[in-house]
């Protein structure tokens, strides 16, 4: 694929493809820092450790681990556009979720599931709500503070799958578009197994939060689609805890919305545990798709493998991949890679495309990240046309191609059958 | 019996400094059946022919004609060209992200028959096709040329057209960067498709290795964007003996 260096692809950080496996400051025994700044300052600590190409040394926030969570809106500054995390959003399009009450009629949740697997409607006040997550920013505190109920789906210990397409699924259709909050938490038991799908669809307003828990030696897949009305708007903080030696593997698809930002992160409750993220994400003219994920690496011989492809198509079509992995002092055996392709396919589109790699031991399996944008161009046009393919099914069978990777991870076939009709229409529907 | 000809082909190109001519007056006329090379220095236009046969954006056509039995080519889009039965076999072929060699191979072939290949029949023909061309099996379930070495890229050139059967066939510098053994190999692709259908060939070459192993019917030699002589094949073993200095001479001489 030609990598873009000019116009409208931007690479936030290092351009094209890259490996790390040694970094610079780096032995064996981890980081060889000197003390530039003393631990009380707060251009110091996490922030000068960082291994980020996104922000720089000395900015405080250039280090995820120096990031602020909390449950209070309160203690989050209003949000300017300026921070790193916000810098790409476009907050104008936000709606007021960053800014307004959330009472808004949270989108309507129906379940589709097999016997064994419990769905139920509980009161923020239930004692599980906030054993996975906490919130990172400003819009996924909103929602914190203002849901009234959440859906709590618990798969029982030791449970299994009649066949790969009994998955649950919620179906989450959004009735209004006055800003408003929601709640999900998905709970897998000691060493079930199970695949959870969350559909989001219709028109809404929303900051959601969902929380995972994934126990020791479970497997859980949770598919989040994005296939919103044109005009939707939604902030979704997906958390997951991840026990000892349990597999999590999470599937964002992005395909309808005005502004659809997902920020997934990852924490590891115990050793051996296996993340695997994919995204897949479809941006027609004038969409926003944002996502901006967090692998955190605190406990020991975790792996976590991060793969998302992009494709973008039309005027304004704008998709934002930010992958941050912290590999923390006691992660050692660490073993992480993460991944980011996009295929611009029409002039005027644009993608963002920032992967942060911060490493604090030298003590690892391995560490690496690749970041490659590349536009279907005239001379593979060309090549196909001259095979007797027209125009449009010559893109198609790029784009499909392109995508078909993280749509083949999915293993449910009706819902493999489902997105690859989706891409289909996203291409028909397209300028092309 | 089919016949590609074309007429008094004047093609430009735009750079940065302006237009630039290229064909500057080119007649050939080819019949299917028949193996025409042309030869000649770099920078003589024998490969701006073939694209522009082929239809690429990047060329434009001020005057002259290029018809296949009598119909336009020239009106005819890219895709269209390669459906009406024309195949070129390009210098440096593209990298196509994403798409299998196999998935590749069968979108194509649908394309220009019009439907798709009976598949059990097309399966054993991928596969025998690619034995011949001492393709390894796993090709195809890799990326169309992604990662593939020159020689491989010039081959699966060589198979597409075997497998896609078209009327005329253009080889655009083929034979250049590959050795012997590949040379052999894809020189014997080209004579089974000539041998099966009667296809027409025309073979752009900057040597004439390649012509030990393809016969040419014709030789042309281009100079200039024009075709400074023409001959049977005793033209090419006279180029293999004398090289191109006497045209370039005449030509400096003429200018």
């Amino acid at each position: 694929m030609t990598e873009l260096t000019e116009e409208k692809a931007r690479i936030g950080a290092p351009s094209a493809a890259s490996d790390v496996r040694r970094i610079a400051g780096m032995n064996e025994e981890g980081e060889q820092l000197s003390e530039i700044n003393p631990a009380s300052s707060p251009l110091a600590g996490e922030a000068t450790k960082s291994h980020s190409h996104g922000g720089g040394v000395g900015i405080p926030d250039s280090s995820r681990a120096g990031r602020l969570t909390s449950y209070n809106v309160a203690d989050f500054p209003a949000i300017t556009g300026r921070e790193e995390d916000w810098r790409f959003t476009p907050l104008k399009r936000l709606r007021g979720l960053d800014r307004v009450a959330l009472d808004g009629a949270a989108p309507q949740i129906t379940v589709e599931k097999s016997e064994a697997i419990t769905v139920e409607t509980v009161a923020r006040t239930d004692a599980r709500i906030g054993t996975a997550g906490i919130p990172e920013d400003r819009v996924s505190a909103a929602a914190w503070g203002a849901f009234a109920e959440a859906t709590v789906v618990t798969i029982p210990a030791e449970h299994v799958p009649a066949d790969e397409n009994d998955v649950t699924t919620l179906t989450i259709t959004g009735v209004d578009s006055t800003p408003a909050a929601s709640h999900i938490l998905v709970h897998a038991k000691k060493f079930s197994t199970a695949v959870v799908v969350l559909d989001h669809r219709g028109s809404a307003v929303v900051s959601e939060n969902v929380e995972m828990i994934v126990e020791d030696g479970a497997a859980l897949t949770v598919v989040s689609i994005q296939d919103w009305d044109d005009d939707a708007v939604h902030a979704s903080s997906q958390q997951v805890k991840v026990g000892r030696d349990a597999k999590f593997k999470h599937i964002v698809v992005n395909l309808g919305g005005d502004l659809v930002r997902i920020t997934p992160s990852a924490r590891y409750a115990g050793t051996g545990g296996d993340v695997e993220m994919y995204g897949l994400y479809f941006a027609d003219a004038g969409q926003h798709f944002e996502q901006r994920l967090f692998v955190d690496h605190s406990a020991a011989k975790c792996k976590s493998r991060v793969t998302y492809k992009g494709a973008l198509q039309g005027d304004g079509a704008h998709t934002v991949w930010v992958g941050d992995v912290l590999i923390r002092k006691e992660a050692e055996g660490t073993d992480t890679y993460e991944m980011n392709r996009n295929l611009i396919l029409t002039q005027g589109a644009r993608a963002d495309s920032v992967p942060n790699l911060e490493i604090e031991t030298g003590l690892i399996e391995g560490a690496g990240h690749a970041s490659a944008t590349g536009r279907f161009d005239d001379e593979q046009l060309f090549y196909l046309q001259s095979r007797g393919m027209q125009e449009d099914v010559a893109r198609r069978l790029v784009v499909r191609g392109f995508l078909n990777e993280v749509i083949q991870q999915i293993k449910v076939p009706a819902l493999e059958e489902r997105l690859r009709e989706a891409v289909e229409r996203e291409l028909s529907a397209g300028v092309l | 019996m089919s016949t590609l000809e074309i007429k008094d082909l004047f093609v430009s190109i735009d750079t940065e400094q302006g237009n630039k001519p290229i064909l500057k007056g080119v007649s050939l006329t080819i019949n299917t059946g028949e193996t025409h090379a042309i030869m000649g220095p770099n920078g003589s236009g024998k490969s701006t022919l073939a694209s522009t046969i082929a239809g690429h954006p990047r060329y434009t056509v001020d005057s002259g004609s290029i018809t296949l039995d009598g119909e336009d080519v020239l009106a005819m889009s890219v895709d269209e060209r390669a459906r009406a039965g024309l195949f070129l076999a390009m210098q440096y072929p593209v990298e196509i992200p994403g798409v299998t060699m196999t998935n590749f191979l069968r979108t194509a072939k649908t394309a220009i028959d019009g439907e798709a290949p009976a598949l059990r029949t097309w399966t054993k023909d991928v596969k025998a096709a690619m034995a011949q061309l001492r393709i390894e099996p796993e090709f195809a379930q890799r990326n169309v040329n992604e990662g593939f070495s020159g020689g491989e890229k010039k081959r699966h050139e060589i198979l597409q057209l075997e497998l896609f059967k078209p009327k005329f066939a253009v080889l655009d510098e083929t034979d250049s960067g590959l050795d012997v053994d590949a040379l052999k190999v894809v020189s014997e692709g080209v004579n089974r498709a000539a041998e099966e259908s009667e296809l027409g060939t025309l073979l752009i070459t900057h040597y004439t290795r390649i012509l030990r192993y393809i016969k040419p019917d014709f030789v042309h030699v281009f100079v200039d964007g024009r075709i400074a002589e023409e001959g049977g094949p005793e033209l090419a073993d006279r180029l293999e003996d004398e090289g191109y200095d006497r045209y370039l001479a005449a030509d400096a001489a003429q200018a």
